[in-house]
């Protein structure tokens, strides 16, 4: 359905101080902004009449940058985009890559990367938790949530070699095989979880206080979610149906048993609660596939160089944050011919105008903490 | 509300209990909580004090490798240059004169060896990439320094200490 939004009616022009109207700089080096996100924020008194983000100051040309690198080279560059799910955007490159050359991927393989996907959503979760609460004035959150989330990045740094970009996903597979310690760490990280995620709800989501402030904040309806082309928990806090592991299931996420989390509430905290729920889901998916690891290759078999054939391949994904596609044209060569990501972040931020307006200037820093932004990923 | 697919959750709100709408009782169960941990086992490192292990697999820093013999196993053939996505690794290939056997292994070897530690994204292909393993990834990572020449590390920083010549240097290098 089209609704004339009313952001084209409103921009801010010259005649705005005239009209009482003030205009403010956030960012791009503002300790409330995550990262250099820059937000020119238009005021009346306290009242947000307009918020238009400015982009471009982290932007590294990622996807020119991806036109001379070969298939195998060009996934590590996306870890370097959403850092927080970097090893999902990495899936992703790998899945289209093997679409285009028609591999099939042994069981092993897609097991190992469902599990590590799985943690990778809920180490970004966390570190979200930590910081959105951090952003509204609560601190402790956020050295609980980095205790937990260490916990995952050991496991990944002693599985994959790093912390944060992982690069462990090669096309056909992953790049070597699991530690032995593997199971037995995500085993223990999940029991302690369990108990850390009551206490999340303790100390945070029962209390009265953070509630008003995230509560009737933020509000964007279905219809206005869709026409910005939200997706992932932001989306689905509005009650859009959108998650791809569900619509579109790649690997064996059809095999899977879990619930896609919606909520109606359509505020901010109606986000959050979704990625509440979605931590315990992702704990679920984990629970169900550690014990059954196949046995096997962890890689398949595939040539030195890899050559696409001429075409066009599009994979999509579900990241922590949203839908993440590759769209790769190949001319038949080592390299692509173009390469276009499509980051959720972008998209998502392109709604928080149409969100922040007409809430108070104190209430953006938790519209913008529920839309969980990770700027390299809008800016790329 | 009918969802597309049938398969999501719907999460509706409960009204609040008029417990959890006191503030004072908010207020002091997030206290409990927080003083709690006073008597629960830190979770920081004492950093440089207290040192954490790294896995085997961990990518840090880059050692170039030597046989047991003490000769350097790079032969200057380029692939981890050509697989590196950074572009990183820049070398120079020389070849071997009579009675430099003990140094090098093959006729040819690399002269010249850097790799920029600034443009490195530690993705480990080079290690991949190399047929010799004469290239690996260790478990040191990067250290700090006040000018931008010093991370051009050369092969004077890369090459792993000679286990004939220092044992000690090397066995500390290979991790064990
Ligand atoms: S680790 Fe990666 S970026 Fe660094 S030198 Fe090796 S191939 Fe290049
Ligand atoms: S390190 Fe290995 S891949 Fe690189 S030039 Fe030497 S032998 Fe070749």
């Amino acid at each position: 359905m089209y609704r004339t939004t009313d952001i084209l009616t409103n921009t801010p022009n010259a005649s705005l101080s005239e009209a009482g109207y003030m205009v403010i700089n956030v960012g791009p080096q503002h300790p409330a902004t995550h990262g250099v996100l820059h937000l020119v924020i238009t005021l009346s008194g306290e009242t947000i009449i307009n918020v238009e983000p400015h982009l471009g100051y982290i932007h590294r040309s990622i996807e020119k940058m991806c036109e001379s690198l070969t298939y195998r080279q060009f996934i590590y560059t996306t870890s370097r985009m959403d850092y927080l799910s970097s090893h999902i955007n990495n899936h992703c490159c790998a899945l289209s890559v093997e679409k285009g050359l028609q591999i099939e991927i042994p069981d092993r393989a897609k097991y190992i990367r469902i599990i590590l996907d799985e943690l990778t959503r809920l180490a970004s979760h966390q570190l979200w938790w930590g910081a959105m609460a951090m952003d509204i004035g609560a601190i402790t959150p956020f050295f609980y949530a980095f205790r937990e989330r260490e916990m995952i990045n050991d496991i990944m740094e002693e599985t994959c070699g790093a912390r944060l970009t992982m690069n462990y996903m090669v096309p056909g597979g992953v790049m070597f095989d699991l530690h032995p310690n593997f199971q037995k760490k995500v085993k223990e990280f999940i029991a302690f979880f369990k108990s850390k995620i009551n206490e999340y709800d303790e100390i945070l989501t029962g209390n009265i206080i953070f509630q008003n402030r995230m509560k009737g904040v933020g509000i964007i309806s279905k219809e206005d979610a869709i026409s910005y082309g939200c997706t992932g928990p932001t989306a689905r806090g509005s009650g859009v149906s959108c998650d791809v592991r569900k619509l579109y299931p790649y690997e064996i996420y059809n095999r899977i048993e879990f619930d896609e989390i919606i909520n109606n509430g359509c505020d901010s905290f109606a986000r959050y609660e979704v990625r509440m729920q979605e931590m315990k889901q992702s704990l679920k998916i984990i629970e169900q596939l550690i014990d059954n690891i196949p046995e096997g290759d962890f890689q398949a078999k595939t040539k030195t160089v890899l050559k696409l054939p001429k075409g066009e391949f599009y994979t999509r994904v579900e990241t922590a944050r949203g839908e993440f596609g590759v769209y790769i044209v190949s001319e038949g060569g080592t390299t692509p011919y173009r390469i276009k990501f499509r980051s959720p972040g972008f998209s998502n931020l392109s709604a928080l105008n149409h969100m922040a307006k007409g809430n108070k200037i104190g209430d953006l820093v938790a519209i913008m903490g529920s839309i969980d932004l990770v700027i390299p990923d809008i800016d790329r | 509300m009918q969802t597309l697919t049938n398969r999501a959750k719907l999460v509706e709100r409960k009204p609040l209990s008029f417990i959890e709408r006191v503030y004072l009782w908010n207020i002091l169960k997030g206290l409990i909580i927080t003083f709690s941990h006073i008597f629960k086992k830190k979770p920081t490192i004492q950093y440089p004090e207290v040192k954490r292990t790294f896995s085997p697999v961990f990518r840090g820093l880059h050692v170039l490798n030597r046989d047991e013999e003490g000769r350097e196993r790079c032969t200057a053939c380029g692939l981890c240059a050509v697989a590196c996505p950074a572009e990183a690794i820049t070398m120079e290939a020389a070849e071997r004169l009579p009675g430099e056997e003990h140094l090098y292994r093959e006729e040819k070897y690399a002269a010249r060896y850097e790799i920029n530690m600034l443009r490195c994204i530690f993705c480990g292909l080079c290690e991949e990439a190399c047929p010799k393993d004469a290239v690996y990834l260790s478990e040191t990572f990067a250290g700090a320094n006040f000018n931008r020449e010093s991370f051009v590390y050369g092969k004077e920083n890369l090459l792993i200490p000679n286990p004939k010549t220092d044992p000690e240097g090397y066995a500390k290098a290979k991790g064990n």
